[in-house]
């Protein structure tokens, strides 16, 4: 069985963001593999070192720069790559098409997917490429077992959690908690750099655009209350009713 | 047409439903819900009337516990019959889930988890946050129909219209595809508290109260004096104290009470993309140089074993 493993190159948590002319710049240093992606690939290559996958392919949309997720992504185990290359800034449906063509070109029967990327704080990816592959989604999973063909999950939903079934092939989103990713050690980074990966450029047309961004903040009072404990809660009690009018 | 898809539960639709009606107004035009269900969805269907000209009730008990493909099949036949141009849902869970594959069913666009959205000509545009919610983006859907999931507690709560609408149910046919993924037992930590992302205020408790049971007494303790919803950070649900559907912040929920108390929060980027379109925030923290001071609105410096407590008599004494 192969296993397909989408990566995201996305900013930083830490990076400092700046506003230009409508669109969001950063230095090309500030990105790294999206967090939440981690959690697949560690899941896919967990399941190859169990000996349930053949091979793992990780899959990237997006800018030349991504190659660095994908490098991030072979040395944590993944076997090759596939970067399916475009500068524009593609919305999640947009992506979904291309993405339902490249896992299905490497034969894969499992694709993980980020539950949430950190850049477009977007949860859409997941569902579309399972609506583009006619596939059931998993979303927001926090444990995984194969079963012979069949998954047996555990996924969070509004209120709590939910066990999902399905056999193969499906899409699974991940969710914290789900493992703890492993960090690239020196010698896997070095191997990684010569493990295949391929690129192939992409043109396909956005169903969203961006008109303008900006850094929105949020005035916000910043009073400190100083004195001893039944001092400061007095005050904030009075200043929550009278002066914030919230209680 | 704008169809919005109602969100309910034990028989009455969320107060996100009544925020998506506020958003519809808005948006202007004909305007139909659709409430998915069994009988026990009857009610809903009959609540949602006065506020709105038509309500669609798909009459499905299957569709009460139904996979993400059930419910998008039921949602895209009434759509697709109603010829809409715009579906409006909310973007909790299960709203970003059916959102994206409902959208391209349709052939059309999603605007993800809205802020607000408005018609500009032909066009629908939204505002929504991005980059763990310190950057706003407005967008524009290039094609149609537009899926819109709406942030909870992005508009107000609607009033009934003037004249009620009227209930039509039908069913739906489903295909093959729509039964693949089988559901087990759900659980859900019922807490007969008010929902997180429906309370006006929000007692929220960080690593900093050092153990489940001082989580307990002060900050569960602080939000039933206050009527609020509990949540926490990872670094809580992570160490067990408390469940998953608690959290707040990227991997979590999104919440904008009118009041927020971060205690024992140091302010992570992550956990402030959840929670910073709060109305008042108050933070207690023994570090005054902790982030979470950077967006609040009434900070103490102090320890939280002292400070709330004090607190409780302080709030339980104001008349
Ligand atoms: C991909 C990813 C997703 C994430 N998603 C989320 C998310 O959704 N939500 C989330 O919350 N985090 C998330 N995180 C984690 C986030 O980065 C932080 O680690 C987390 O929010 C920290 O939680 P905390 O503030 O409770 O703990 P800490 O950072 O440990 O802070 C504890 C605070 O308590 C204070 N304190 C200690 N003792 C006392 C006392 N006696 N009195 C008063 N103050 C005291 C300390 O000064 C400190 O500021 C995510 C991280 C990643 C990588």
């Amino acid at each position: 069985m192969i296993i397909a493993t989408y990566v995201k190159h996305v900013p930083d948590a830490e990076a400092r963001l700046t506003a230009d002319a409508g669109r969001i710049e950063l230095d090309d240093d500030a990105y790294a593999l999206d967090g939440m992606d981690e959690y697949g690939v560690e899941a896919a290559v967990r399941l190859k070192e169990a000996g349930l996958a053949d091979e793992v392919v990780a899959l990237a949309i997006g800018p030349a720069r991504s190659e660095a997720a994908l490098r991030t992504a072979l040395a944590l185990g993944a076997d090759r790559a596939v970067l399916l290359e475009t500068d524009d800034d593609l919305d999640p449906l947009a992506q979904a098409g291309p993405l339902s063509e490249a896992t299905l070109a490497c034969g894969a029967e499992l694709l993980w997917v980020g539950g949430k990327q950190a850049d477009w704080d977007s949860a859409a990816l997941g569902p579309a490429v399972a609506e583009a592959l006619g596939w059931p989604l998993c979303d927001w999973t926090t444990e995984l077992r194969l079963e012979g063909r069949e998954v047996a999950a555990v996924h969070d939903v509004d209120d709590g959690s939910e066990a999902w079934r399905a056999p193969l092939p499906v899409v699974v989103t991940t969710q914290q908690g789900l493992n703890e990713p492993r960090y690239p050690t020196l010698p896997n980074i070095m191997k990684a750099k010569r493990k295949p990966l391929e690129r192939q450029p992409l043109t396909v047309a956005a169903r969203v655009v961006t008109l303008a961004a900006a850094l929105p903040s949020r005035a916000r009072r910043g009073v400190r209350l100083e004195g001893d404990a039944a001092t400061v809660a007095s005050e904030l009690a009075r200043r929550l009713r009278d002066e914030a009018k919230v209680l | 047409m704008i169809l919005i898809a109602i969100d309910h539960a034990h028989g009455s639709p969320r107060r996100g439903a009544y925020e998506l009606v506020s958003a519809a107004r808005e948006l202007g035009g004909e305007v139909a819900a659709v409430v998915l269900g069994g009988p026990e969805a009857a009610p809903v269907a009959d609540a949602l009337a006065a506020y709105v000209p038509s309500v669609v009730h798909v009459d499905d008990a299957s569709l009460d516990h139904a996979s993400h493909e059930r419910r998008t099949t039921a949602l895209a036949s009434v759509a697709a019959d109603l010829g809409v141009d715009v579906v409006l849902l909310g973007a909790g869970r299960s709203g970003q889930a059916v959102g994206p594959r409902l959208a391209l069913r349709l052939g059309g666009a999603l605007l993800e988890d809205v802020a607000a959205v408005r018609r500009d000509g032909p066009a629908v545009v939204a505002e929504r946050l991005a980059y763990l919610s310190r950057a706003s983006l407005t967008v524009r859907a290039e094609v149609a129909p537009v899926v819109v999931s709406v942030k909870p507690g992005a508009y107000p709560v609607a009033a009934p219209a003037d004249a009620p609408g009227s209930v039509a149910s039908r069913s739906v046919a489903f295909g093959a595809a729509d039964d693949v993924a089988r559901l087990g037992e759900r659980r859900s930590a019922a807490r007969g508290r008010v929902a997180l992302e429906e309370a006006d205020v929000v007692v929220c408790g960080g690593r900093g109260l050092g153990d489940a049971a001082s989580f307990e007494r002060l900050v569960v303790g602080l939000a039933d004096e206050l009527g609020a919803g509990v949540a926490s950070t990872r670094a809580v649900v992570d160490a067990g104290w408390r469940p998953y559907d608690e959290q707040v912040g990227q991997t979590g929920k999104s919440v904008a009470p009118k009041l927020y108390f971060a205690l024992g929060v140091s302010g992570a980027v992550q956990h402030l993309s959840g929670m910073n379109r709060s109305g008042t925030v108050v933070a207690v923290n023994k570090d005054g140089d902790a982030p979470i001071f950077k967006v609040a609105d009434y900070g103490i410096v102090g320890d939280l074993h002292e400070v709330l407590p004090a607190l409780r008599s302080a709030l339980a004494g104001l008349d």
